[in-house]
């Protein structure tokens, strides 16, 4: 019983990293399409964030720890830079 | 493949709800990219994607809390939660106020609420 779950956490585990890879791949399509510039914004902020989940999902793929932390990192980095295109758009710069 | 070497420190109980919050977690994410390929305008993309981030990657993230453990890298994945609850709707308010001073057109039907003459012609679907 305990073998069957840990099998099929595996299987989940592996099932979902496809599964947020390939949407990684289908969110570049409307970064290079998109036909405004906060489209590709938006696309970009999605892409961040499949990357967020694919470290966490990585992380328990291998058991390997530290990998949450990546996870966190990226999804500091993904909201400033959201923030820094935000403020370039409407204000023109960033730090005035 | 020989690297998956998970689920050799939790418990069946455990499995089963990381098991559950990732699939929940990629149904999210897979909703939300559909959303930002299909939906017509950059409002309405922004409406499925900030779904996706705030449902399916804190999802995500509350699985690696309950592969993890409370303490250490379960605590990690806990404050990834709340970063993304609390960052996810500021940066797609941030980025749709930009596309709305940049002067991208609303779709057709929609408008403010409240102001005069907002009631658009005729319902959008007609």
């Amino acid at each position: 019983m305990a073998t069957d779950l840990a099998a099929a956490l595996d299987v989940a585990l592996q099932a979902a990293l496809v599964v947020a890879s390939g949407l990684t791949l289908f969110a570049g399509y409307r970064v290079i399409r998109g036909p405004t510039t906060p489209d590709r914004v938006v696309a970009l902020d999605t892409i961040g964030t499949n990357v967020v989940a694919i470290a966490a999902l990585y992380s328990m793929a291998t058991a390997q720890g530290f990998f949450i932390d990546v996870s966190l990192v990226l999804a500091i980095i993904g909201f400033i830079s959201t923030i820094a295109v935000a403020r370039y758009v409407t204000e023109g710069d960033i730090i005035e | 493949m020989t690297e998956a070497t998970a689920a050799t420190a939790v418990g069946p109980i455990r499995a089963a709800l990381v098991v559950a919050l990732v699939t929940v977690g990629s149904l999210f994410l897979l909703v939300g990219t559909i959303g930002l390929l299909r939906l017509p305008n950059v409002y309405n993309r922004m409406h499925a994607t900030t779904k996706a981030t705030t449902l399916g990657a804190a999802s995500v993230a509350l699985a690696g809390f309950v592969y993890y453990g409370p303490g250490g890298d379960g605590l990690m994945s806990l404050v990834t939660v709340v970063f993304l609850f609390l960052t996810a709707p500021t940066g797609a308010h941030m980025i749709s106020r930009a596309a709305q001073r940049m002067g991208i057109p609303f779709i057709e039907g929609a408008s403010w609420p409240g102001e005069t003459g907002s009631t658009p012609d005729e319902p959008a679907d007609d």
